[in-house]
């Protein structure tokens, strides 16, 4: 089982979520639909339609970064992290 | 029946409400920052259901329309089929959201139109608008391409009008499967032909109450009156300090009286004129404008007033609120005479919608 670990942001979303999770998944994209089954709509917060990664959604498998086809060992570590741009209109 | 009025507040960095008296008289009280410190560019209340709605777009995780049920104590959100598919850029933002027989509409940027037919929770795209002729053509305003304006007929539910910067006014009248381009008479003072039948930067349109093919719009380049459901546009610029500005609002009961924000202009700063404040009424459909400014700030006012933020209530005599975008919401509740700051330093204020519910 892999460990997910997931930005405050995001959780505050979703009602119940947590910060660090474990999750079932051989790849990014599977680590995120267990994500989305357990708190559904966070594939869309995450994704966009294709699917691919939101512009400044990045997502890191053991520190290294990834995509959604990246393989994600059973005892990885999965960070998704807002990145630093994308703020521009947030202020 | 006590009641109270709930000023519902879309900033650059959440949702706000004000919560006062149906006197509309101090204090109020504030709410917020609710929805997460999301952009929210437009707040509103489905009167049928008392379901409160905000509409908006984060940086990092997209468009989405959020719901409360509490009258905002709490929200949640949902954007599920709230999208193009494959075969266009992800959406921004959700920038305007109308309930409207039994269903609720959102305008989003990139332009479209999206349904739900149960509360939020789930979206269907309204293909019909970006079907559209004029689709290749349609050009973003400096907000972006959006849709930011939509008005549903009151008794027919088959017909719907919606503003799209910049590219016009469009109506439906067979429930959104075909659209007309309605924007005849409307300047475009931008391109070489003043006259296309697209291409209009509208900026808000409002409809009177009581004449439903009456139509108000202010628009980049003007302000205008439609008496045949957006079909041609009388200008009504005489009288007013600018053609420029946002916001439209229309009367609850009085089809002949609509409130505007004149700005000095869309290359000036886009301030109030002379950066003094002052709310424009007309009281007989546009052939003349009086300034409104008791209580408004009349000097060193370096402020505008966006398309989404003014509104009315339906008390009598109903009340007008205006937030600003330096983070101030003005109220008058005597339709616009006299005015009092009811909010100060809040985010730039991009919407400001009222509900009256019972205390």
């Amino acid at each position: 089982m892999a460990t997910v670990v997931l930005p405050r942001s995001l959780v505050a979303l979703f009602p119940g979520a947590e910060r660090r999770v474990g999750v079932e998944g051989s790849t990014v994209d599977e680590v995120i639909d267990a994500l989305d089954a357990r708190w559904p709509g966070m594939r869309d917060r995450i994704c966009v339609p294709g699917p691919a990664l939101r512009e400044y959604i990045n997502v890191f498998v053991d520190t290294r970064p990834a995509d959604l086809q990246t393989p994600v060992p059973p005892l990885g570590v999965v960070h998704v992290l807002p990145a630093v741009a994308g703020g521009a209109t947030a202020g | 029946m006590d009641r109270r009025v709930l000023v519902l507040i879309g900033t650059k960095k959440g949702a706000f409400i004000l919560e006062g008296g149906a006197d509309r008289d101090a204090p109020w009280r504030l709410r917020g920052p609710l929805c997460e410190g999301w952009p929210i560019n437009h707040v509103c209340q489905d009167a049928a259901t008392g379901r409160l709605y905000a509409g908006g777009g984060n940086p990092w995780f997209g468009a989405a329309v959020w719901r409360s049920d509490d009258l905002g104590e709490t929200w949640t959100h949902s954007s599920e089929g709230l999208n193009y598919g494959l075969d266009a850029s992800p959406l921004r933002s959700v920038w305007h959201l109308t309930p409207a027989h039994g269903a609720l509409y959102a305008g989003v940027e990139p332009a479209g139109l999206f349904r739900s037919s149960d509360g939020g929770l789930t979206w269907a795209h309204v293909e019909g608008l970006r079907e559209h002729p004029s689709r290749p053509d349609w050009k973003p305003g400096n907000g972006g391409l959006i849709c930011h304006t939509i008005i549903a007929h009151p008794d027919d539910p088959e017909r719907m009008w919606v503003g799209i910067s910049a590219v016009g006014c469009f109506a439906t009248e067979n429930g959104g499967r075909t659209w007309e381009a309605r924007n005849r008479g409307v300047r475009v003072d931008f391109m070489p032909d003043k006259y296309p039948e697209t291409g209009q930067c509208v900026h808000k349109m409002a409809l009177a109450s009581g004449m439903p093919d009456r139509l108000y719009q202010q628009n980049h380049c003007g302000t205008y009156r439609s008496d045949d459901g957006g079909r041609s546009w009388i200008c009504l610029d005489d009288g007013l300090p600018s053609t420029f500005g946002f916001p439209m609002v229309a009367h609850p009961r009085d089809p002949d009286t609509a409130f505007t924000v004149p700005l000095n202009g869309d290359d000036r700063g886009r301030f109030v004129p002379d950066a003094r404040m002052a709310v424009w009424r007309t009281s007989d459909g546009g052939a003349s404008w009086r300034a409104l400014r008791d209580g408004l700030p009349q000097e060193q006012a370096y402020l505008g007033v966006l398309r989404e933020a003014m509104a009315v209530d339906d008390l009598d005599p109903f009340g007008v609120y205006v937030g600003t975008s330096t983070g101030q919401v003005f109220a008058s509740r005597d339709e616009g005479e006299h005015w009092a700051r009811i909010a100060d330093l809040l985010p730039p204020v991009y919407s400001v919608e009222a509900a009256v519910v019972a205390a």
